[in-house]
């Protein structure tokens, strides 16, 4: 019921917009490929002769794209050659060790697997609670909140991606951290026994730690996973949302039956998009982790430790040697496949929806 | 707009009293200055200056003194006014292969050029390159326990704390150092706070302790915190509020930090603990032998500093140093090096000790002005 709607949905609004001619002969079960087929061959056919301007402009435009995908490529060579010599040098196997040794370059003993496991849990822990607090903000602008009220409160919401993160790295850790210390405490020693909330590597201290950093994290991708959600759920088709109405329905049961269902996916792809974020997240990680001496990461959100990305910040003002230098942008090559992956699996649920 | 002309007017008097509170809170501004103590009256003179030269001199390297060329250049614009100096603060390696390249007047490194970088230097003069030391900054051992605000430490105890040797506050090898005996130390795991990032500071820590407990310290010394201990964090504030949020917490921090909360320990290499002070740190800069002694290079040894046991002498230090030539193929360029570097080392260096560092003494500054007058 619910996919057969959505489907019909995106059809006919598009449809009626660019060429009401073809509202008509429109069939509930002709969905939306062969519309925009036939749409365009004739647009470009009908003027045989091209203007100078057209030509003028589709170049620029193929050009602008040739042009990013050109950056991206020349960013992952650049990575990748800049890489390969500290990855020849390096001793250990640079996907599952977990320390990390370059100051002698023709000595070096270096791995990802602490850098990832940390940031796939701030992310994580992130992630989790942006989610629905995200999905909260967006149904209550879309839903709840009088238009009114609505407008401003997404400025502010988006306000908040404006921010940049070392406000949020030294409010993390000069404000928050010890605000919360005492709930972190609790946690930690109420539920020392469930693995997660184990006695950290950085004990006794409570303060830098994933699970105060993620918190932070959850605050910078808040804005994101809320922006683009509030969008897909506007567009949930008003006569599905009047329909479920006139059938009765509460204002929870057409969430639910009507709008949750024709927005999850746009959902998931804009957490997603909030984890790509995540991910990359730098200074605000940089400035709250401790960085354990001596100890990994051992999956307590009591842990310190560094993110890919911070590490590399952390670090890159001494480098003083292109094969040490060569370790850290092995790493960002590792960060920079992880969040492509991310944002391409996002892409590709967003597009599944839309396409 | 009508509200945010307000707020801006707001953030600008926000951001002055952030400043001046930056000045006026700084525990080694009060400790500077007060120089009667025959070892530190501390570098004050106002030389005379030839000003004139070449105008901006370039320069760059080590950021640990980007904070006192700026203080120097003040100065030296106040003096010669219209001079002054482009400083960029890229880092020592930077600095003194710039320097060597003849990209820049003059260089600022972490530590003295020797060897192939010295080779290279004098090339780069066709003369002789000198270390020019006039900027020191002392480093705190900062500690933060409830209860004890007067604790002494021998390089040994602090070796040990620093690589896991002593894992309590209430080991006896704590109590057993000389004015610890009244101290009530409590059961509690020391956290030890390092820096997460590579650091002079903590290249200059590990040093010294490799030289001040060589039996203790075998870890080397480096830029990298190398001891295995406890946390990282990041930067010297991050460091010092990190130890001010933990109780039972002890890190190495430039002065300026070691305050609100922050407690300097005394350092007792032998004669006594010594606090940490201006007066102190020049102690220990008088009794400073040179590398090259005899000649206008000022390269300290350091090892000698840090193992030394002059009474009174607060040990743990680094200094910082130009990379200049003793004859600079240009005279207008060793003109305003002359005029620059004389300022730095008289009128700069008073003003200093609000940036954490403190004025060289007046042996030191001796030397210094000595070495100046000589290039050409």
């Amino acid at each position: 019921m619910s996919d057969q709607s959505s489907t019909r949905t995106p059809t006919g609004d598009p449809g009626g917009r660019s060429s009401s001619a073809r509202a008509f002969p429109e069939d509930p079960i002709s969905d939306k490929p062969p519309a925009p087929a036939p749409e365009a061959p004739p647009a470009r056919k009908k003027p045989t002769k091209v203007r100078a301007g057209d030509r003028i402009f589709q170049n620029l435009t193929t050009g602008a794209g040739i042009f990013v995908v050109a950056l991206i490529a020349l960013i992952g060579i650049f990575l990748v050659v800049q890489a390969i010599p500290a990855l020849k040098a390096d001793k250990v196997n640079f996907l599952f060790n977990h320390g990390w040794s370059t100051n002698d370059p023709a000595n070096m003993a270096f791995g990802i697997a602490d850098l990832a496991e940390v940031t796939v849990a701030t992310s994580l822990v992130a992630l989790i609670i942006a989610m629905p607090i995200s999905l909260g903000i967006a149904l209550f602008l879309t839903q709840y909140a009088p238009a009114k009220l609505a407008r401003p409160f997404a400025y502010v919401v988006d306000l908040l991606a404006a921010v940049p993160s070392i406000i949020f790295g030294l409010w993390g850790i000069l404000v928050f951290a010890p605000a919360i210390e005492p709930f972190s405490e609790w946690v930690n020693s109420t539920f020392s026994w469930i693995p997660i909330f184990a006695p950290g590597n950085i004990a006794p201290n409570v303060r830098g730690t994933i699970f105060t950093a993620g918190i932070v994290l959850a605050v910078m991708i808040l804005p994101i996973i809320t922006s683009l959600t509030r969008e897909v759920f506007e567009r949930t088709p008003t006569a599905q949302v009047e329909g479920a109405l006139a059938l009765g329905a509460t204002r929870w049961e057409v969430i639910r039956t009507t709008v949750l269902p024709f927005g999850k996916a746009g959902f998931v792809g804009a957490s997603m998009l909030g984890l790509g974020r995540a991910l990359g997240e730098t200074i605000a990680l940089a400035v709250i982790l401790l960085i354990p001496q001596g100890r990994n990461f051992d999956w307590s959100l009591f842990d310190g430790g560094a993110t890919f990305a911070s590490k590399i910040a952390q670090n890159y003002s001494e480098f003083n040697n292109p094969t040490s230098a060569g370790a850290y942008i092995a790493a960002g090559l590792v960060l920079f496949v992880l969040t492509f992956l991310v944002n391409f699996a996002a892409r590709s649920i967003v597009g599944k929806k839309v396409g | 707009m009508k509200i945010m002309r307000p707020l801006g007017a707001v953030g600008i008097v926000a951001s002055a009293a952030l400043v001046l509170a930056a000045c006026g809170s700084d525990p080694s501004a009060s400790n500077s200055g007060s120089g009667s103590n025959s070892a530190a009256p501390a570098a004050t003179g106002t030389a005379q200056v030839d000003c004139g030269g070449k105008s901006p001199l370039s320069a760059e390297g080590s950021t640990a003194q980007k904070n006192a060329i700026e203080v120097f250049n003040q100065a030296y614009n106040k003096k010669c006014s219209g001079q002054k100096v482009n400083y960029n603060g890229t880092g020592s390696g930077a600095g003194v292969k710039q320097f060597n390249a003849n990209q820049v007047d003059f260089g600022g490194s972490d530590s003295p050029i020797k060897d192939a970088d010295l080779e290279a230097a004098t090339k780069r003069c066709a003369s002789p390159a000198l270390n020019i030391p006039l900027v020191v900054g002392p480093i705190a051992v900062g500690y933060h326990l409830s209860g004890v605000d007067n604790l002494t430490l021998t390089p040994q105890v602090i070796a040990k704390i620093f690589n896991g040797g002593i894992k309590n506050w209430n080991d006896p090898a704590i109590k057993a150092v000389k004015g610890n005996e009244s101290l009530n130390l409590p059961d509690k795991p020391i956290q030890v706070v390092s820096r997460s990032e590579e650091s002079g500071t903590t290249d200059n820590f590990q040093k010294y302790l490799g030289a001040a407990a060589k039996d203790v310290w075998t870890q080397g010394a480096g830029k990298k915190f190398v001891g295995g201990v406890g946390n990282g964090a990041q930067g010297s504030n991050g460091v010092a509020s990190t130890v001010k949020g933990a109780d039972g917490s002890i890190t190495y921090v430039e002065s300026a930090f070691a305050k609100d909360g922050v407690t300097p320990a005394k350092i007792d290499s032998g004669s006594g603990g010594v606090e940490l002070s201006a007066e102190n740190v020049a102690k220990s800069l008088d009794a400073a032998k040179f590398a090259h002694p005899g000649t206008n290079d000022l390269a300290m040894d350091l090892n000698g500093i840090y193992s030394s046991n002059v009474p009174g002498a607060y040990p743990l230090l680094l200094t910082t140093y130009e990379i200049v030539c003793s004859k600079y193929s240009n005279p207008d360029v060793a003109k305003a090096v002359k005029a620059f570097l004389t300022v730095a080392a008289t009128d700069g260096q008073q003003p200093l000790s609000a940036k954490g560092y403190v004025p060289i003494p007046q042996s030191l500054q001796d030397k210094v002005l000595k070495a100046v007058k000589e290039i050409s």
